[in-house]
């Protein structure tokens, strides 16, 4: 049997999503060199959606592949979607890793928690405004922040 | 293209090998144990095989007990020791931080018996230092158990300076010779080993069989009960294809040591020029004293597992001491020992070469490596932090 499924090695092989946004609403980095997985996460939100999302991973192949694979997941979905994105979801669409790889997707959930952190400590938004989903009630609390301004 | 670079792990079973082997697979079944006359022309095929190795590496037939490969044989070997020098109330080994972990597991578990281990630092260029070493001995010092050349860097020890040592003191010497054995002169007496273990499939030699060299005198505990096989020191039928084919595949390896070895150790030498002008690499292990196929490097700011599997996408089978390969969450000891940081050693890259290796390999190697160690620096958020000065380089 082979170390990982066709979609891994895919994702591996043409990682989606690769680079950095420069102008990013939110950035997340989890992981050290000394474990030997790192990752980044680069999200340009617009309106409470993630119009653009980008990465950058050092690590092994299966850390490469959840990388691509949990953008890909992301790209184009509200924040409160964003923001509940589990590993299982991330290993699950990448027809599942070796379980000693499943790491690697949760190093995946979270460079995305961490860079939506950022979002938040950056705008002053709170994870409660986005939760509901609900894009009325956001944008409500756009025009609330704004008359606290 | 296919290009096989880890000959390190193990190597292409000789077509000489298998022609001898194969009589032994087919109709020459008989069991060596037993007194009918197939039962015999096995017994005299493995008494062949054990005249032939002795005679390669300078031993008595009678000093070469057959095992199921390097592992058993360093493991027979270090508890034989061990339980001689209990007898004799000593319970202290020598031994370095790079052994194979046929060794150093087996010393662990010593070590919860009771024994102290002292494991000689090898240093960044892989070998230890004799100075050192003789300093390790004590009167209490049961065994020095030294690797004639490392699996992972491919350097070689100072093995004949360690046994004069060694029988000087009457200490026992052993030596883990698994990826030496065909490859470098072996000359046990010259040498003053009185123990060495060798594994065949590491000189195109079938899988899952090896030998262990006690000197006469020597005593050795057997792992295995049961019969009265291989003197009463290894039990079990005897693996007669396989140590005819061993023997073979080491008779072919000596004969043709003279020719190949400088031949691979000029492409080993166009292989870590090539791979040197990759910035911020290190060789792994010392330039010279080397195995003549080993070339062993790491990169800054990429992962050994990424590595590989996009080296093996373009046809070029290595291997890496990289946790992910490893199989635990440390990077290879090896490198670790060398002083390699953890990121760093995560970086690794192992590329053995064999005797079917060519010029034009090694060149594809080279391009291939380059290439494949950019595009994943290209995306390294670790590489980048690098690159834009905000972590220091270490390589
Ligand atoms: C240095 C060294 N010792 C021992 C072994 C174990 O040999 P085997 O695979 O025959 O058990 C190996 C190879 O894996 C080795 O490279």
């Amino acid at each position: 049997m082979a170390l990982y499924s066709e979609k891994v090695m895919d994702h591996f092989r043409n990682p989606r999503n690769v680079g950095v946004i420069e102008d990013a609403d939110g950035v997340g980095q989890v992981g050290n060199a000394k474990c030997g997985d790192i990752m980044k996460m680069y999200l340009k939100i617009e309106n409470d959606v993630v119009t653009d999302v980008k990465f950058e991973t050092f690590g092994c192949g299966s850390a490469i592949a959840s990388s691509s694979m949990a953008t890909e997941l992301i790209k184009g979905k509200p924040v409160s979607e964003v923001m509940r994105l589990t590993n299982k979801a991330v290993a699950e669409a990448l027809d599942g890793l070796p379980d000693y790889k499943m790491h690697c997707s949760v190093l995946a959930e979270e460079a995305i928690k961490a860079a939506l952190d950022d979002y938040y400590a950056k705008t002053g938004r709170t994870p409660e405004q986005d939760a509901t989903g609900d894009p009325a009630k956001a944008d409500g609390d756009e025009e609330q922040k704004g008359g606290e301004e | 293209m296919k290009i096989y670079a880890d000959n390190a792990a193990t190597t292409k079973l000789s077509a000489n090998a298998l022609r001898a082997m194969m009589p032994y697979l087919e109709e020459q079944y008989g069991n060596p144990s037993s007194l009918n006359s197939e039962g015999q022309r096995a017994k005299e095929a493995i008494e062949g095989a054990r005249e032939k190795i002795a005679s390669l590496i300078g031993a008595y037939p009678r000093e070469i007990t057959f095992t199921s490969g390097g592992s058993e044989a360093d493991n027979q070997a270090i508890l034989s020791a061990a339980r001689a020098g209990e007898k004799a109330g000593k319970k202290h080994i020598v031994s370095t931080a790079i052994e194979h972990h046929a060794v150093l597991h087996t010393l662990k578990k010593l070590e919860k018996e009771g024994f102290s281990v002292t494991l000689l630092d090898p240093h960044e260029n892989g070998i230890v230092r004799v100075p050192e070493l003789e300093a390790a001995l004590t009167p209490d010092t049961c065994l020095v158990t030294v690797m004639t050349a490392n699996n992972e860097i491919g350097t070689v020890q100072p093995i004949r300076e360690i046994g004069e040592i060694c029988r000087a003191k009457k200490i026992p010497f052993h030596t883990d010779a698994v990826q030496a054995v065909g490859h470098l002169p072996i000359d046990v007496g010259a040498d003053r080993v009185d123990m060495l273990s060798a594994s065949a499939h590491k000189f195109h030699g079938p899988k899952g069989t090896g030998f262990l060299y006690a000197r006469r005198g020597i005593p050795l505990t057997n792992l295995i009960e049961g019969g009265a096989q291989e003197r009463g020191r290894r039990a079990g039928t005897e693996n007669v294809a396989g140590i005819v084919g061993m023997a073979a595949a080491l008779e072919e390896s000596a004969a043709r040591m003279p020719e190949v070895a400088p031949r691979l150790a000029e492409l080993r030498d166009r292989l870590i020029r090539g791979l040197s002008e990759i910035p911020h690499s290190v060789l792994n292990g010392d330039p010279v004293k080397r195995l003549p196929g080993n070339v062993n490097f790491c990169f800054e700011g990429i992962e050994g597992e990424s590595l590989l599997l996009l080296l093996d996408d373009r046809g070029i089978s290595a291997s890496s001491g990289s946790a992910c390969t490893s199989g635990s969450l440390d990077p290879s000891h090896v490198l670790l020992a060398i002083g390699r940081v953890h990121d760093v050693a995560h970086g690794s890259l192992r590329l053995t070469l064999g005797e079917d290796t060519t010029t034009a390999e090694v060149d594809a190697i080279v391009t291939a490596v380059k290439e494949v160690v950019a595009h994943l620096r290209g995306f390294s958020p670790v590489w980048r932090d690098l690159a834009e000065g905000k972590s220091k380089f270490i390589l």
